[in-house]
Order: structure tokens, then C-alpha cells, then sequence
């Protein structure tokens, strides 16, 4: 079926540490990077929001993919922190790689899993032959209210991943995927609050593992597979503790998902941060191998997909710039009052 | 063509005139200029006014006829000059070229900015749009902002240093404070400069010319008979004008204004003069940078040898060659419409011999030198003592 | 500032994507793009270009004091880009962890330039970032 033809991320090169924003609310720096497995996040640019982030990524991944832009016949956008709340991000990514006017463009809104959806709806297109290629991005540049527990882990970031049904352009194929959701209130947002809320405790239990697990269970049985036959497990990772927590109950073994888990590193991307542990996978995946991903997104729901690495992706590797090179290269640590201003939270009109 | 003079000079004291609005400000400067013509207003054929953004400073566009209405010259033609910065010096080119086609006899040029009533910020954004609005002005890059990027070139280029640049203030400085029409009076050290705000790398405060209110006016008329206004006329020996890029990334060179070369190459040719007949030079130094730039692109100094010059006190009064003696755009203050104008007052002065504590002793031959923007237009007068 | 939305959009090749155009009659190229030739004049014969938006500094600054739209984002360095191609623009050097210098190699990256208050257009615009 479908498959992945190319694929590109970007991460803002700002830092935050733990120790700088528990010093501002005098927490204890050590028990949050130990209860939340994260040591500091990203921080987007005062020039930066999802739609750059999203732009970054894509012209990553159409360089990676080879292909011409202009065979793109469907964009998608995920993200929860979309620039404008009505005019789409989705055109101005599609203006700025040159995909040509041919094409559906939508922006996507479901909490951190919107770009998995996307990566869906992409490859029931292509296989369908209603296009040739299809664009999913996952870009955030989330929000934590000051002092709440998500201030430690909000982060920017964004996939890119090039979706097309031709098995000989194909890095990767997608061998089944399906998605468990229900309604569960566990996080929101409204329309004009700078914040999120969420439900605390009520966001694990009820919302995060049981979709994950549904949703992963659901495809083992459709496949066959068991966690055993994954050589990689990338799960949505809103701290860097519950993917640990939720493979370990889906008997998958660390090894298995470190090469996946950034967010003890760059924080929660959101809706990038599933794209971005898949990305961080393929960066070092060889042929025949198979990944699992399960993302999350609250409100609330899951994809996963089941994923076979094909050999075109050593002979693609020439043009891909890796993950590592991204959140590694010339980081910026900032500090939090810079991190007020980065974020708009000094208002000079 | 026939020959041009200029019979009467008026200005008015440059600054903060928190009490005077764009209108009697050109009224002011506008009755000393047709007294000390000697002509009443039934003589003035046509005017030329000159202001850069009135209607973004004071919402008020269409400046020409409220100037000729002000001075009650009824019913002439009137007709605004716009060129950013160098308004001043195109609208007298304009003045020039009516009274020596013959289509005129008594011609009014008189430019002015009333800036003071805008914020700095709003002042800046005014500015802006004398540069390249759509790849310039729109990415938040300000007017000092492109005078930086040519300094920092300059200094790149030549080894010029911070406190040459800081020289040029000073100079203009000590200058203006003989000046009873500039904006400052106050003598600055070099060590003043370099420890101002900066405003954009490596341009600090004081390395830029002010925020100003002011206008100045001259009256213009054929030489045959200028005599019978005034008993020294100021021969205009030359009126020269060049364009180049809006935009100061496309020109081929950033240490150097080819439109002040050309225009100063035609200037020279049409007067006969060389660079070093010339006595005294008022030239557009609206910030440091732009001194040793137009001193260098006008012959009097090699590429690269201004600075040290500056630094060296060659261009102080009556020393080599005196160098904005009215203080320049930095010291006598920057009303961008009136700028080009003022200057011609200046040298009027000076070869009248009227400028007082900042006379050029046997001042014969002058210049004067208005730039438009970042170098997009560049207007060259040279002047001399008409007997 | 750009309050219309249709000032902005007209130059999306070129802001965005740094598209110009080179002349076929004599081969210059030239970033902004424009309609007229400097050498050939009426004789001009204007095709698209795509700039690879990779160059070097000409020169630089640090913009203390901006204009009225810029207040939130100064202190900011502009550079003069001379492009891989030969055309020099100006253009925001984005802080990338490393010092501008003059001779120092940029590439092009895509940033918000411009926000128009709270309920305005945003607009997106090249940077440069060193290499």
C-alpha cells in the first residue's frame, strides 16, 4: 500500500533547561526531569510559528524525496497552534515549496496527532490514484500555561513526510494502519485563550494509555504482529515518561523505542513530535526492518501504523539532513526572560 | 541659457519649534528671503517648494501652493519638488533652470519639514520610504540602518575606525556652535560619541543627524540684473544633478555614491573649476559616514583617505578645506525638505561674507552637496562671488 | 507598513521562494526580480530564475532603534547578501548561534518578517542563517 517517498523535520535551535523555569516557580529542578524524563525543550524564535517550522520541514523532505514538488496533489497541515485561526497554513506552505495550484490543502486540528492523520488521509488518496503524491505535517509551537507542569515540556517542532503509492519510490511502507478514538475531554483549548487546560491525572489513564494501547492492540490483530517483530516502537510522547510506561505494558523492550523518544531532549512537539520519533527512526533504519507507531492526540484519539523500511532508503540518505543534525547543531540556550519575550509574554504596544 | 544668482537668502533657526507649525515656519523664512531680495511679492513669477513627507509628518501634501498663498505671492504658479532628502537641492536645480531658460525672472525656491510633531519611531518609517519600500522600509531596515551597512563596508574596505567616524560630529559640532540658526550649540567630544546610544551598528546617536523643524528660501533671478536687488549676488556656476538604485544593495559599490561622482564630475566641467579652487563646501552628512563618503566622491580626497583627513582636522574651519562650516546636517539640524536650500544659504553667507564667527576668510568659490536618500539622487551646486 | 494584503501576496515568488528573473538577451540575472533590463532595454527578455538563496556577507548590522513595525523583534541584524549568483540583496540574518562577519557563507530560511498588531496580517519572508 502506501508508503513513505521522503521525509524532513525541523526544531528551533532555542533551548530551555528544566532548571531555568523551576527557578522562576521554585519547583525542585530534579524531581521534574526525573518525574518527567526531560532535561530541556525547544523554544521557537521570535520569527518562528507552525507555518515556518511546517515550510522548513517540507522543503527538507521534497529535497529528500526527489520528486517535484508540483506532483503533490494533497496537503496537510497539522497543528494545534495554527498562525491564524481562520486562513489556512496549509497555502502557505504549498506557496512556498512551489507545489503549483493543483491541489486539496487543508489545515488539521486534533491535539498532538493531527500530522498522523494527515499521513492517513494522504495514503488513502494515493492509493485510491485520486493523486500522485501527498504532503502530512506535524508542526507546533505549543503553548504551556506559566508555572503549569506543561510549561516544562510545550516545544516547537515539525515532520514533514512525502506520502506515494509507487512501491519503487517508496522508503518505507506503510503495511496497515487504523485508529481508536473517542470523546474524552482530557485537554483543550478555546477559541481566543492563550492556554491550554487539561484534565491532570485524567489525561493518563482514560485518555493516553487506553487510546494507545486500543489503538496498538487493534493493529496487532489486524496484522498479525506482535511487539517482538518491531525493531522500533515510536509512541506520542508528551513527556519522556509515558511512552516508557505504555510500551513497557505493550511488552515492548527499551531498546526498542529509544531511538524514537526525543522529548527528554526538545520537549513535546505536539503534533510533531510523533512525526519527528519516526523521522529520528528512519534516520537509521535498515532495510526490511519494521517500526510501530502509535501517535495520541487528546480529545481524544490514536493512528497506528505499521511500518516495513524498503531498500530505496540507503540509496535516498545522500539527501537527507537527519534529526540528530537538527537538534544537535548549534543549539541556543536561553534564558527564561528571553523565553517570555520569544513567546510574545512581553507586550511592548 | 543665461546666468543664474541668487539675490536673497532666508532661514529660519533649525531645532525643536514646539510652537511654530509647517506654515509659519515657511512664512518665517520666507519674509527674510524676499526682504533681503528687496522685492516685493508682485515680483515673484513662480515658486519651488521643496519638503520631503509633510503629509506623513503633518498630513499636509500639496505644500507649494500653501507656501506661495503664505507669502502672498497670489495666483502664480506654485509646484512641489519631491526627491526624499535631496528635495531641496532638486527643487532649486528647478528654480535654476526656470530663470536661465528665460521663462522666468523672479523665481522663489523654498523648502521645509516640520518633524517634531510625530514620534521618533513614526519619524524613522517616514524616512524609510526615501530608501527601497519594497525590499527595504518593508524588512524593518531603517535609513541609519543603510548608512551602517556602507560604514561598516567603508570600514571593512579602508580601515576606517569608530572614532573617525565620531571626528565628523565633532567638527560639524564645533561648527554649530557659531551658528545661530543650528539645532545645537554644544561643542562634543569624540569620547561624547562613541559612548552615545547606538542606533544601528556601528552608528551611534551622535553619529546621526537630529530630528529637525526648519525652513529656508532663497530668491533667485537672472545676473544681468541681479545687481539692481542686491549688491552681491551669488553666481550659481553650475546646477548638477545624477540618479542611481533606489535600493542600496544593487548599486556596484557600497563605500562610494556614483551619483554624487557623476553629478560632481558635470558640476566641475560646467563651472570650470577643479576640486581644489573650491574654498568652502557644505555637504550631506546626515550621518558620519555620509561626510567622509561625499568628501572622497566629490575629488576632494582619495577613496579611503577621508576619514583620517576628518580625524587629522583638515576639513575644520579655515583650515585645508572648510567643511560644513553651518554644521552640517549633524550640528545645524536635518529638516529634510529645507536641508538642500539651507545649504545654498550657507555658502550665500560665506561668500557674502557674512558668516560671522564661522567666516571662511577669502571665501570665493563654494559648493554645496544634497543627497536623496541612501544615494539614489545626488544634487551638486557650486557657487561663486558674482563681481 | 504592508496593511494591504494584496501588496504582499503580488511579491510571494520572490519573498517566499526567492524566485527573480534573468533577461535571455544578455544573461543578467537579477534578485528582486524586475521588468526592465539594465542593459537591454526594450530589447528585454525577462524569464523566471530560482535563486538557491545561498550567498555571503557583503556587509552588516545590528539595527538598535527600528522602524515603527518593528518594535518587537529589535535588536535585529541586516546583512547586504551577495547571492551565489551574483546579485546582492539586503536581508535579515536570523541569530543562529554563530557571529555574522563579512565573507562568512548564508543560505535562505523561511520567517515571519512582519505581524500586523493582534488581528492584521502576518507576513513570511526570507532570512539568511550562516552556514
Amino acid at each position: 500500500m502506501a508508503g513513505i517517498v521522503g521525509y524532513g523535520v525541523h526544531v528551533p535551535r532555542y533551548r530551555i533547561k528544566v532548571e531555568e523555569i523551576a527557578k522562576v516557580w521554585n519547583d525542585d529542578p530534579e524531581s521534574i526531569k526525573k518525574g518527567l524524563n526531560i532535561t530541556e525543550k525547544s523554544v521557537p524564535g521570535i520569527d518562528e510559528d507552525a507555518a515556518t517550522i511546517a515550510v522548513e520541514a517540507a522543503r527538507r523532505a521534497v529535497d529528500h524525496s526527489g520528486i517535484n514538488a508540483n506532483e503533490i496533489g494533497a496537503l496537510y497541515v497539522g497543528s494545534e497552534s495554527h498562525p491564524y485561526a481562520v486562513k489556512p497554513t496549509s497555502t502557505i506552505v504549498s506557496q512556498a515549496i512551489r507545489t503549483g495550484h493543483k491541489l486539496t490543502a487543508a489545515d488539521l486540528e486534533f491535539a498532538c496527532k493531527a500530522g498522523t492523520a494527515g499521513i492517513q488521509m494522504c495514503a488513502g488518496l494515493v492509493d485510491s490514484k485520486m493523486i500522485k503524491y501527498g504532503m502530512a505535517i506535524g508542526s507546533d509551537t505549543s503553548q504551556g500555561r506559566p508555572s503549569d507542569a506543561l510549561e516544562y515540556t510545550a516545544s516547537a517542532g515539525g515532520g514533514a513526510f512525502i506520502i506515494g503509492s509507487d512501491k519503487s519510490e517508496q522508503i518505507a511502507e506503510i503495511l496497515k494502519t487504523t485508529s481508536y478514538t473517542s470523546d474524552t475531554p482530557d485537554f483543550w483549548r478555546r477559541e481566543g485563550a492563550a492556554f491550554p487546560s487539561h484534565g491532570g491525572r485524567f489525561t493518563g489513564e482514560p485518555a493516553y494509555f487506553k487510546h494507545i494501547t486500543n489503538a496498538t492492540k487493534q493493529l496487532f490483530e489486524m496484522t498479525g504482529f506482535k511487539a517482538s517483530d518491531f525493531n522500533y516502537a515510536v509512541f506520542h510522547q508528551p513527556n519522556g515518561k509515558f511512552p516508557i510506561v505504555v510500551s513497557k505494558a505493550l511488552g515492548f523492550e527499551e531498546k526498542q523505542i529509544k531511538d524514537g523518544l526525543l522529548t527528554p531532549v526538545i520537549g513535546n512537539t505536539y503534533s510533531g513530535a510523533s512525526m519527528l520519533g519516526l523521522a529520528a527512526v528512519l534516520d537509521i533504519a535498515k532495510p526490511n526492518e519494521k517500526i510501530l507507531l502509535t501517535s495520541f492526540g487528546s480529545g481524544a484519539g490514536s493512528d497506528s501504523f505499521a511500518i516495513e523500511v524498503k531498500d530505496k532508503i540507503d540509496e535516498k540518505r545522500g539527501k537527507l539532513t537527519k534529526v540528530s543534525d537538527i537538534i544537535n547543531t548549534r543549539k541556543i540556550y536561553i534564558d527564561y526572560s528571553t523565553y517570555l519575550k520569544n513567546r510574545g509574554g512581553i507586550k511592548k504596544r | 541659457m543665461r546666468d543664474v544668482a541668487i539675490i536673497g537668502i532666508g532661514l529660519t533657526k533649525f531645532g525643536e519649534r514646539w510652537e511654530h507649525g509647517m506654515r509659519e515656519l515657511m512664512a518665517e523664512a520666507g519674509v527674510k528671503a524676499i526682504t533681503d531680495a528687496n522685492i516685493g511679492s508682485k515680483d515673484v513669477e513662480i515658486v519651488y517648494g521643496s519638503t520631503m513627507a509633510s503629509g506623513r509628518f503633518v498630513g499636509q501634501e500639496h505644500m507649494a501652493a500653501l507656501l506661495a498663498d503664505q507669502l502672498g505671492f497670489k495666483n502664480i504658479p506654485a509646484v512641489r519638488i519631491e526627491n526624499a532628502c535631496a528635495s531641496g537641492g532638486s527643487a532649486l536645480r528647478q528654480g535654476y533652470m526656470a530663470v536661465a531658460s528665460g521663462m522666468h525672472n523672479i523665481v522663489v525656491v523654498g523648502g521645509v519639514e516640520k518633524m517634531t510633531d510625530v514620534t521618533t519611531s513614526e519619524a524613522t518609517t517616514a524616512l524609510g520610504g526615501a530608501g527601497d519600500q519594497e525590499w527595504e522600509l518593508s524588512q524593518g531596515i531603517t535609513f541609519p540602518g543603510l548608512y551602517a551597512l556602507m560604514a561598516k563596508r567603508h570600514m571593512h574596505e579602508y580601515g576606517t575606525t569608530e572614532e573617525q567616524l565620531a571626528s565628523v560630529a565633532v567638527k560639524n559640532h564645533e561648527n554649530a556652535a557659531k551658528n545661530e540658526y543650528a539645532q545645537f550649540r554644544k561643542p562634543i567630544s569624540i569620547q561624547d560619541v562613541l559612548k552615545s546610544k547606538v542606533v544601528a551598528e556601528p552608528l551611534k546617536v551622535f553619529d546621526c543627524s537630529p530630528i529637525s523643524d526648519g525652513a529656508a528660501v532663497v530668491v533667485l533671478a537672472p545676473l544681468e540684473i541681479a545687481k539692481k536687488y542686491n549688491d552681491t549676488p551669488i553666481k550659481i556656476a553650475a546646477s548638477a544633478q545624477a540618479s542611481d538604485t533606489l535600493g542600496l544593495s544593487e548599486r556596484e559599490s557600497l563605500t562610494e555614491l556614483k551619483a554624487t561622482k557623476i553629478a560632481a564630475a558635470n558640476a566641475y566641467k560646467n563651472a570650470g573649476v577643479k576640486p581644489s579652487d573650491i574654498n568652502v563646501v557644505e555637504v550631506h552628512d546626515c550621518f558620519t559616514i555620509a561626510e567622509i563618503l561625499a568628501i572622497e566622491d566629490l575629488g576632494f580626497y582619495e577613496k579611503g583617505k577621508a576619514a583620517k583627513a576628518i580625524f587629522d582636522g583638515e576639513t575644520k574651519l579655515n583650515s585645508k578645506l572648510s567643511v560644513n562650516t553651518s554644521g552640517g546636517l549633524k550640528g545645524c539640524g536635518h529638516p529634510v525638505g529645507a536641508t538642500g536650500i539651507k545649504q545654498a544659504v550657507e555658502i550665500t553667507m560665506q561668500l557674502r561674507g557674512e558668516a560671522k564667527e564661522r567666516q571662511v576668510n577669502g571665501a570665493e568659490i563654494g559648493m554645496t552637496h544634497n543627497v536623496g536618500g541612501s544615494g539614489a539622487t545626488a544634487v551638486v551646486h557650486i557657487m561663486k562671488r558674482a563681481n | 507598513m504592508e496593511k494591504a494584503s494584496a501588496s504582499a501576496w503580488r511579491k510571494f515568488n520572490a519573498r517566499y521562494n526567492m524566485i527573480g528573473n534573468v533577461c535571455k538577451t544578455c544573461n543578467t540575472k537579477y534578485f528582486p526580480p524586475r521588468i526592465v533590463c539594465k542593459n537591454c532595454g526594450r530589447n528585454t527578455k525577462m524569464e523566471e530564475y530560482q535563486f538557491s538563496g545561498k550567498g555571503e556577507i557583503f556587509s552588516f548590522t545590528k539595527i538598535h532603534v527600528p522602524s515603527e513595525a518593528f518594535k518587537e523583534s529589535a535588536p535585529y541584524v541586516i546583512g547586504v547578501i551577495k547571492l551565489e549568483e551574483g546579485p546582492m540583496i539586503e536581508g535579515h540574518i536570523v541569530d543562529s548561534g554563530k557571529e555574522p562577519q563579512i565573507g562568512a557563507k548564508v543560505k535562505q530560511v523561511f520567517r515571519r518578517m512582519y505581524t500586523d498588531g493582534e488581528e492584521g496580517l502576518i507576513t513570511y519572508h526570507f532570512k539568511f542563517e550562516l552556514i
